[in-house]
């Protein structure tokens, strides 16, 4: 579980991980004990935290693993994620106020709209690679963010979309507290679906394609379709992340469409450890709740202490929190074996 | 000739901002031969490399495999119509343990690549093939060692591993011994003479006492053009190949 690539069992790593990803591989059991560890931190959250924050967590961290799956499995920057947590949270937002649908179908309308967005997006920008790939995608995130704020009948403009409900068979969600509950579930799902794509044939190709393109196409593999397969994946996986926000904020505004956004996944991402997965979900708990908290104190500037402590990870832990705790865990495990 | 060549090029062209790499090269690989490019450096061999596995677009010219037109098709297409290559410069997945790097090439020609939603595990049904190949290249003992750790030869004999696990109809070769040790280059000498039956092999090779071993056909290239071409013996007595080798060395001097 805290692994990236799908090492074989026991292989002995001779070198420390280098470049993006940390190649340890944990035995089974502490595998099992973390998982057991987060799960049941996830079912404690809504009772340690607001229940409101807990809830932004678990959006935040379907956000994040989207986002670390391009940036850490593909080796690909998307600079314009916002283009899809926001169109989700656009559209789950319509589909439950105008059909008041259960929010689960409307999220899942929200987060197919996503996924289809990304294939003409994804198509154009994958044929660029490092910071064109960033520009290219914050450019489209750019136009959907105005299309959004001009096409006011739809999205109302400024005001945004009021009033989004929480309907699931008539249950009572207007406590954060059972809602958390009510969406653990799917974001679960989510987070498993993007454990599964990272340790799939398919994820084996894509860490493939980052390390060495031209030797996977060598390969005969069509890195460009495969860039675009997990494009669109990662853009679903947000989708479900935005379209969950929507509902846990009963509310939708053009905040969820702004570059911002976008930049903010990035720094939760590499907070908590580019190619590590579970990272982006650890940086996602401690950027939202230190954002609660800041604005609780009455404190103006939050960019200036996220961006601070993100300076600081970038400069003194390069693999993130996730990816430097692995590390040493990893190298405490290799000397206790010898 | 041109009927019978299994890959072959006509008036190959490739031009790079004024400068002509290759100029006019025609070129028939025979099946079942392994055909070597010899030049002095500059000479276009890497280049020609390139347009002949669609890492390159011809700036004119054709290029058919097996009687089909497969100019301009982008690598991953002419890899899977049986072209596979190694890199002059090691090219690796750092990270990948060395079994990984077959399974990967092996996996390649089905679409299990795809499989996002199915488990890594399945590739285990190309363990036993991976080790094949891995064993006959010599690197049965490292297969779980990541790419990385392995010494400059070991990387080399993976290329190959690798290339082989395409079980391609053409193999071309970039210097295959480049940088190698003399004990290497026996070793992949010798490998290269037991995978190469029933397969036609292209290399780029300066060394030539492995041409020698080797290659029944060799194609010397000058600046972007083919000088000489025949059997081994009858093009090292070729006075225009003479010629260019010293005058290649002078101008280094």
């Amino acid at each position: 579980m805290t692994s990236t690539v799908d090492t074989p069992a026991d292989a002995a790593r001779p070198t420390p991980p280098s470049g993006l990803v940390t190649v340890a591989r944990a035995p089974g059991w502490v595998r099992y004990a973390l998982l057991a560890v987060g799960l049941l931190t996830a079912l404690w959250l809504p009772n340690g935290l607001y229940p409101a924050v807990a809830v932004d967590i678990l959006c935040w961290a379907l956000f994040a693993v989207a986002v670390d799956l391009l940036l850490g499995f593909t080796g690909l920057m998307s600079f314009g994620h916002a283009a899809f947590w926001g169109t989700s949270a656009y559209v789950t937002g319509l589909v439950a106020i105008h059909l008041g649908l259960p929010f689960p179908v409307a999220v899942l309308a929200g987060a197919l709209t996503a996924a289809a967005l990304a294939v003409p997006i994804g198509y154009l920008a994958v044929k660029r690679t490092g910071i064109y790939f960033a520009m290219v995608t914050l450019a489209f995130a750019q136009l959907v963010y105005y299309v959004a704020n001009e096409w006011r009948s739809v999205t109302r403009g400024e005001n945004g979309l009021q009033g989004v409900p929480r309907e699931l068979f008539g249950l009572d969600l207007r406590d954060d507290y059972y809602f958390y509950y009510a969406i653990l579930p799917i974001v679960l799902l989510g987070l498993a679906a993007a454990w599964r794509i990272v340790h799939s044939p398919f994820g084996r190709v894509l860490v493939g394609i980052r390390d060495n393109p031209a030797r996977a196409r060598a390969l005969g593999y069509p890195v460009h379709r495969y860039k675009l397969t997990a494009f669109v994946l990662s853009g679903f996986i947000a989708g479900l992340g935005g379209g969950l926000f929507a509902v846990g904020h009963r509310f939708v505004s053009l905040d969820v469409l702004h570059w911002t956004t976008s930049g903010k996944a990035v720094i939760v991402v590499v907070l908590g450890g580019i190619g590590t997965l579970w990272g982006g979900v650890l940086g996602a708990a401690i950027v939202v709740r230190l954002e609660d908290w800041l604005s609780f104190s009455g404190f103006e500037a939050i960019g200036l202490v996220t961006g601070g402590i993100f300076v600081l990870v970038v400069l003194l832990f390069r693999r993130g929190i996730w990816g430097s705790v692995a590390a040493l865990v990893t190298r405490w495990w290799a000397a206790r074996r010898r | 000739m041109a009927g019978q060549a299994l890959l072959s090029a006509r008036g190959l062209i490739r031009d790079f901002r004024g400068f002509r790499a290759v100029d006019g090269v025609d070129l028939d690989v025979a099946p079942d031969s392994v055909h070597a490019l010899v030049g002095p450096n500059g000479a276009g061999k890497t280049t020609l490399f390139n347009l002949l596995t669609g890492f390159l677009r011809p700036s004119g010219g054709r290029i058919q495999l097996a009687g089909r037109d497969v100019t301009g098709l982008p690598p991953e297409q002419v890899a899977r119509l049986g072209v596979a290559r190694s890199f002059q410069i090691t090219s690796l997945f750092p990270q990948l343990s060395a079994r990984e790097h077959v399974e990967l090439a092996l996996q390649s020609p089905s679409g299990l690549g795809w499989r996002f939603w199915r488990s890594a595990k399945l590739m285990r049904r190309y363990t036993d093939r991976a080790g094949e190949l891995l064993d006959m290249v010599g690197l049965a003992e490292l297969a779980e060692a990541p790419a990385e750790a392995l010494a400059y030869g070991r990387k080399r004999a993976l290329e190959l591993a690798i290339a082989l696990a395409l079980d391609p109809k053409v193999l071309l070769l970039d210097e295959p011994t480049a940088g190698m040790g003399l004990e290497d280059v026996d070793r992949t000498v010798d490998l290269i003479a037991r995978v190469r039956s029933g397969r036609t092999v292209v290399m780029v090779e300066h060394n030539m006492s492995v041409v020698g071993r080797l290659a029944d056909t060799v194609t010397v290239l000058q600046a972007g053009k083919v000088l000489v071409e025949g059997p081994y013996e009858q093009v090292r007595a070729d006075e225009r190949v003479i010629t260019a080798y010293l005058g290649a060395a002078d101008a280094a001097h």
